[in-house]
């Protein structure tokens, strides 16, 4: 039960930005490419260099061992690495349960990562993030390369992992229709600011 | 029995085979002809050069000037491993990585067999203090710059995957683990393969060296054995020193892949 909160943040000549999502809240980021979206999520997990302050909870970014920090505040990249040959080794810990909420069952950890479609990859490394466990999530276009249904389950599993665990989620989305569905608030990053969206 | 004098008639008669090399490459565009002829050239200068410092440090046997001929053997090789890399780390770190892996490792396997192993009196003395510092330098060397430019490149196309496990809540060491093994293996993999191969199908040259400079066989063979596994030694540590600091440097305290500390140097 903790919220994330930033202030001041600033990384190349974006910011500075500050906001606040409550825990188990959904804040969606939009905005035209190239205005920083991707850069804010890598600042916030700490994996770019950046001014200004990250919390979650009670705890200030730079005084938890950086490796904790991104396993608490968990980026999921809208491309994913795989270094393994097969899926296996990728997803320790996972169990059917989780799979099948996304469509995959257990044969899926003999496949070949080269043989993967894009929007496998991108359901594949949801499941692998949610194994974490982690207490804040920062989602980078996670359905971009998917089918209707597919989104929709997305957006299921991960509404289902924030009311049960109460992390707040950072979503970075173009699609109005899904913005509408999944989000409490919605944001634009334009000009290296942070505004509020009405309606 | 006497080593039989060389004259300089005798080297022109094998530089013309080198120059006829050089003419077929050209003829070929191969593009090498004149890096053979500049290479040969400063064989040339660079040996007679430094056949006159060695027998001026024989003749004085000081120190001093000895130390001074070990750190610009050193400087040498550090120069040598930079000129390699096609992604150098920027500033200082660029030049005193290799080198200071070099120095560690070079010098000290060097003393070692000077002082314990060899022991001549006194155990700087420079017919031995020097050949056995250049064999080592010159080994080590290539060992450092070739797993230096394999961690470098190998950190630069795995920058993804790096990253993605930096993602998963990896540390600096883990997510580069197998970067730093291969770079660390395909440095070694030279001298390895030289012990493998010595006698068999290569004569190593020093012990070359020594049998035509009249040593009875046995006596060369055991300084070979003594010079291979020293040349292992010190290759095999400089590589682990050099490749470690390396990998440590591409991350900064907050495990951030920092590949902007790598300038790529274009190439010519």
């Amino acid at each position: 039960m903790a919220q994330l909160r930033f202030e001041g943040l600033e990384f190349h000549d974006v910011g500075p930005l500050s906001l606040l999502v409550e825990p188990g809240e959904c804040v969606c980021i939009s905005g035209p490419s190239g205005a920083g979206k991707t850069l804010m999520l890598r600042a916030i997990t700490d994996l770019d260099q950046h001014q200004g302050n990250v919390w979650l909870g009670d705890d200030l970014c730079e005084s938890i061992d950086a490796p904790t920090w991104r396993r608490w505040v968990a980026l999921l990249p809208a491309e994913s690495g795989w270094w393994n040959d097969i899926v296996g080794p990728h997803l320790e810990g996972v169990g059917q349960n989780e799979l099948a909420q996304l469509g995959f069952d257990v044969d899926v950890m003999g496949w070949s990562v080269d043989r993967l479609s894009t929007g496998e990859k991108q359901r594949l490394a949801l499941i692998r993030l949610l194994a974490q466990k982690p207490k804040a999530l920062l989602l980078d276009e996670p359905t971009a390369a998917l089918d209707e249904q597919n989104t929709q389950q997305v957006e299921k599993v991960v509404e289902e992992y924030c009311d049960r665990t109460a992390a707040p989620v950072v979503w970075i989305s173009h699609d109005t229709q899904q913005i509408k569905r999944i989000a409490g608030r919605c944001l634009r990053l334009s000009d290296g600011q942070l505004l509020g969206v009405s309606g | 029995m006497k080593v039989i004098p060389l004259s300089p008639p005798d080297l022109a008669v094998v530089s013309l085979l080198v120059i006829a090399l050089a003419g077929l490459s050209a003829a070929m565009g191969l593009g090498v002809a004149r890096r053979i002829l500049v290479a040969a050239s400063r064989t040339v200068v660079q040996l007679l050069l430094i056949g006159m410092v060695l027998k001026a440090l024989f003749a004085t046997a000081h120190v001093g000037l000895i130390a001074v001929v070990a750190l610009v053997m050193l400087a040498a090789a550090g120069q040598e491993v930079i000129a390699r890399q096609t992604r150098r780390y920027s500033g200082w770190w660029g030049y005193g990585l290799g080198t200071g892996a070099m120095f560690v490792s070079s010098f000290a396997v060097a003393i070692i067999a000077l002082a314990v192993v060899i022991g001549p009196q006194p155990w700087y003395a420079p017919q031995y203090a020097i050949p056995l510092l250049g064999m080592l330098l010159g080994n080590t060397m290539n060992g450092v710059a070739l797993g230096l430019e394999r961690l470098t490149q190998g950190a630069w196309q795995g920058r993804s995957i790096i990253e993605q496990r930096l993602m998963l809540g990896y540390g600096r060491s883990e997510a580069l683990h197998d970067v730093k093994r291969e770079a660390m293996r395909l440095g070694m993999i030279p001298v390895i393969n030289s012990m493998a191969a010595a006698g068999l199908v290569s004569l190593p040259g020093m012990m070359t060296g020594q049998i035509l400079a009249g040593s009875a066989p046995m006596m060369a063979v055991k300084y070979q054995i003594l010079i291979m596994f020293l040349i292992t030694a010190g290759t095999g540590f400089g590589i682990v020193a050099a490749v470690s600091l390396g990998a440590r440097r591409l991350f900064d305290e907050r495990h951030r892949l920092r590949l902007d500390r790598l300038t790529a140097v274009p190439l010519d």
